[in-house]
């Protein structure tokens, strides 16, 4: 028992990425409005943030900012334990990842207003419909 | 089709949960991940940049032109948003305004409304009734939602935040002003072309900052090179450098959030909208 | 003397120079265009010249010393911090999209101004930072800054091609859903091998797989980075995105986001291949030539077929483009020395060839106002020059020697042969048999039929207006759109006669040792 519990909380992580990763697909690909689509789209992309942020983390770390004397500036690294903090890369990784994200979101959700104008509708299948028609 | 997607999706998961099963414990301090580059970056952050900041003196220092390309995506995406959405004001078809003394609500079409009068107000045309709670206690909240958004963008060195996060909370509380109150209260303190500048501007004192220092000659965006400019040893100029960069990040992304939100909540015309 | 060590410490500084200058002129575009309307377009063709010079020493460089180049971003060495690699390849294909962005801009810039009124601005500098994130993408050593800089080309390609007939955003919103899912797969599969080795840097990878040859994680991320970059490469079955969204959009962001998205997306599919993942385990441990040689198979004939039963000329090129698509990825995967050549070659002739074509039809377009082959009769009578550069074009893609598209398929069918896939070769042939038919209609109309005075109203296209009115006698189109148009037409027959010196000077370098 106590090794599965353990062997679930050491993927339980990994797991919840997939699910979300295939949740925003799914929307991606089966929904039939513009926005919900969208919105798929952004779980997708969080998805990824979880994914690289578990992988960062390690067990007993605390935030990746070093204590230091203020006293000292440059002080010897011997002091400083890479054990001691978890892992920053995945971290700044995944600052760039939000910031690329809310970019794509702002140019889909001006795509979709423009064809909201354009058609008066977000359904994917009344836009096709409208189309077949001119 | 849509089958087609559900097949491919579920076949799809199943492979990725499959090889979850290989990947290091959640948690695990002894993963290549943390143990080929990770380490140096703890153990030589102070000494090379004299910032604790971990996440930060990597992502303005080590991993810096991945950040400058970052400040940009977001100036791609002000770009884009403006390029597709913006149109002219006179395609305004429709305004509404409010005559005060009567409480009357007006609508006058085309070109012949008034400009500037004391008894009729402009009102949206999908009005909600002006409400003095919530723009009294937005318009108390936004002087300590920028203050701290200050303090956000120049603590980034000691403790969590930065120029994107401080940048964000600035734009936040401009955009707050404009849901609380309207859309042309907002435009009129922080115009389009404000923030068109300013978002240009923000990675331009990114950029600049990391051509300065080849001119300078060092590499691209090695601040070392700034240290005869700041009066500084070489490590600090690193430091300073961080902060200046950090500044521009967060002059650009306030800018172009803001930027966004005029375009998207006005569907372009800037004129009316939440 | 302070002037020479400032000129040789500029040299060195090419590298960041080619893609900085771009990225530091869309800045001061974006806000010139809020003061001045024509200053723009002056920042703009100036920083790309710069760029286009830069990558031509690169180049120079790169040959005559046969040493690779490195460049240090922020002074941090390897595996710390970025760096920038230019070998062979990458200087090849920098030159070929400093010059494919700079002809478009000259060539375009009468319509820019009319299609884009007001928003010159954003629109020029949105197109430099195209051709900066694409430089950038060319030349970086780092999987995960090239993420970044691949966000930078794909969010501004969907903004210069969101804007073209009425249909144009709706075709864009679904590229850019599966452009997000592309790079998305691509992020998902750098983290993957993060999680394997802890590293980002390409080499640093490189030097740790051989060591994991066997490990699960690398597999996968193969296999999701190469999904990833197939999607945004639109092979069969995710090709949907592609023909709407290249022939609905303006034709001025068309003929630069065709010619270069796709290329260059081949480009980093073969950096990923040969220089990331490694030969050894791309071609040997994995045995991917079957399987990617029959899917760029499928795709070819579903190209050419799809090409052919298209009337709207600009769709027409979309499959045709799709169709070239398969060529390289399969010719790349074939996996020996002929068929990597070819596929290299091709990037840089069928970017010629594209570019070519998508120009002729702003020509076209801006002349008549309308789309269809129809549009086109009598043209030769009217337009020699544009005709004959549009029939040295149609020729290459064929592939009619001597220009550059025969030298290409030349490789990849020898390619092919010497691999044994001869389901390839028969692709090769047929798709280009189809090429043949589409082209010679279209000079069979122009030539032989006589001019229509009267050009119907086409009312699903947005450029119409800036047609000239219909009475107007049709003649040869402005010298700003003719001449870089003749340019690129020469050098389509320049590039065929020296193809043998481009392989042998440039492409034999490419090739890693092991492979024969």
């Amino acid at each position: 028992m106590e090794q599965m519990l353990s062997f679930i909380a050491a993927k339980a992580n990994y797991w919840t990425y997939v699910i979300l990763l295939m949740v925003g697909l799914y929307a991606m690909i089966v929904k039939n409005n513009l926005v919900k689509k969208i919105v798929g789209m952004v779980i997708f992309q969080t998805a990824i943030i979880l994914f690289y942020v578990s992988m960062g983390y390690k067990q007993g770390g605390t935030i990746p900012i070093v204590m230091h004397d203020e006293a000292h500036h440059g002080a010897t690294s011997a002091a400083i334990k890479a054990i001691d903090y978890i892992n920053p890369l995945p971290h700044v990784l995944m600052l760039t990842a939000i910031v690329v994200g809310v970019a794509t979101l702002g140019v889909a959700l001006s795509l979709a207003m423009k064809i909201y104008q354009e058609y008066g509708s977000l359904e994917e299948d009344e836009i096709n419909e409208k189309l077949r028609n001119i | 089709m849509k089958i087609l997607g559900k097949i491919t999706i579920l076949l799809c998961g199943s492979l990725l949960l499959f090889f979850t099963s290989d990947f290091p414990d959640f948690g695990d301090a002894n993963s290549p991940a943390s143990l080929h580059l990770s380490p140096y970056f703890i153990e030589h952050t102070l000494e090379d940049t004299a910032v604790p900041n971990v996440v930060t003196s990597v992502l303005a220092d080590y991993r810096g032109y991945d950040t400058m390309f970052e400040t940009t995506v977001i100036l791609t995406a002000g770009l884009a948003c403006f390029l597709l959405l913006r149109i002219p004001k006179r395609a305004v078809k429709n305004r509404y305004y409010l005559h005060e003394p009567t409480g009357v609500t007006l609508r006058f079409e085309g070109d012949k409304y008034p400009q500037e009068s004391d008894v009729f107000k402009r009102i949206d045309s999908s009005w909600v009734p002006y409400d003095i709670i919530i723009n009294f206690t937005c318009r108390l909240l936004i002087h300590f939602i920028q203050i701290f958004a200050l303090y956000v963008v120049a603590h980034g060195h000691h403790s969590p935040g930065g120029g994107f996060q401080g940048g964000v909370v600035l734009g936040a509380s401009v955009i707050l002003f404009a849901i609380s109150g309207n859309l042309r209260a907002a435009i009129k303190r922080f115009g389009e072309k404000t923030a068109a500048l300013f978002s240009a501007t923000g990675v331009f004192i990114y950029a600049g900052t990391a051509a300065l220092c080849m001119v300078l000659g060092e590499n691209f965006i090695d601040y070392a090179a700034l240290a005869p400019i700041l009066g500084s040893d070489r490590i600090m100029a690193r430091s300073h450098g961080i902060f200046i960069v950090e500044i521009g990040v967060a002059v650009a992304v306030m800018a172009v959030m803001i930027w966004i939100y005029y375009n998207l909540s006005s569907a372009g015309k800037q004129d009316e909208g939440l | 003397m302070i002037f020479f060590d400032r000129a040789s410490n500029l040299l060195s500084d090419l590298p960041a120079i080619v893609v900085t200058v771009p990225l530091l002129a869309a800045l001061i575009a974006s806000g010139a265009g809020w003061i001045n309307r024509k200053a723009p377009f002056i920042i703009a063709i100036a920083s790309l010249f710069v760029s286009f010079i830069s990558s031509i020493l690169l180049l120079l460089q790169v040959t005559s010393t046969g040493v690779v180049i490195e460049y240090r971003m922020a002074g941090w060495a390897a595996p710390i911090g970025i760096v920038y690699i230019i070998d062979h390849l990458t200087a090849l294909v920098l030159v070929l999209i400093s010059s494919v962005s700079l002809i478009n801009l000259i060539a375009s810039k009468r319509r820019i101004d009319d299609q884009f009124r007001n928003k010159e601005g954003a629109f020029y500098s949105l197109y430099v930072l195209f051709t900066a994130g694409l430089i950038g993408m060319t030349t970086t050593g780092d999987a995960f800054n090239l993420y970044v800089l691949l966000e930078i080309a794909s969010l501004s390609g969907y903004a210069l091609i969101g804007l073209g007939s009425n249909r144009a955003p709706l075709a864009t919103l679904n590229y850019l859903f599966l452009g997000t899912i592309g790079a998305t797969f691509y992020l998902l599969g750098v983290g993957y091998l993060y999680i394997a080795t802890g590293s980002l840097n390409m080499a640093d990878i490189a030097s740790i797989i051989p060591k994991m040859m066997n490990s699960s994680m690398i597999l996968f991320a193969f296999i999701i980075c190469l999904t990833g970059l197939l999607v945004k490469l639109a092979i069969f079955p995710v090709h949907g995105w592609l023909p709407g969204a290249y022939s609905e959009s303006a034709t001025v962001a068309a003929s630069l986001v065709a010619p270069l998205t796709t290329k260059v997306t081949i480009y980093i599919m073969i950096r990923l291949c040969l220089s990331v993942f490694t030969p050894q385990y791309t071609f040997q441990h994995l045995e991917t030539t079957d399987v990617m040689v029959w899917l760029s198979v499928i795709t070819i004939v579903f190209g050419a077929i799809s090409a052919l039963s298209q009337k709207d000329y600009k769709k027409m090129l979309s499959y045709i483009i799709i169709a070239e698509v398969g060529y390289m990825v399969g010719g790349f995967f074939l996996g020996n020395k002929m068929g990597i050549s070819g596929a290299i070659l091709h990037i840089v002739n069928d970017a010629a060839m594209t570019l070519a074509l998508f120009m002729v039809a702003g020509i076209f377009l801006w002349k008549t106002g309308e789309d269809s082959r129809e549009s086109l009769k009598g043209m030769f009578g009217k337009m020699p020059f544009t005709m004959a550069g549009f029939t040295l074009a149609g020729l290459s893609v064929v592939g009619v020697p001597p220009t550059c598209g025969f030298f290409s398929k030349w490789y990849l069918i020898l390619g092919g042969i010497s691999a044994g896939q001869y389901g390839f070769v028969a692709a090769l042939i047929f798709s280009s048999l189809v090429n043949a038919v589409l082209f010679f209609r279209i000079f069979e109309i122009a030539h032989f039929e006589p001019f229509k005075e009267q050009h119907p109203h086409n009312d699903h296209c947005d450029e119409q207006h800036q047609a000239k009115s219909h009475n107007e006698i049709i003649k040869e189109a402005p010298l700003d759109m003719l001449i870089p148009f003749i340019a690129v037409s020469l050098l389509l027959v320049l590039l065929g006669l020296y193809s043998g010196a481009i392989v042998n000077n440039i492409i034999h370098f490419v090739i890693p040792k092991g492979i024969i």
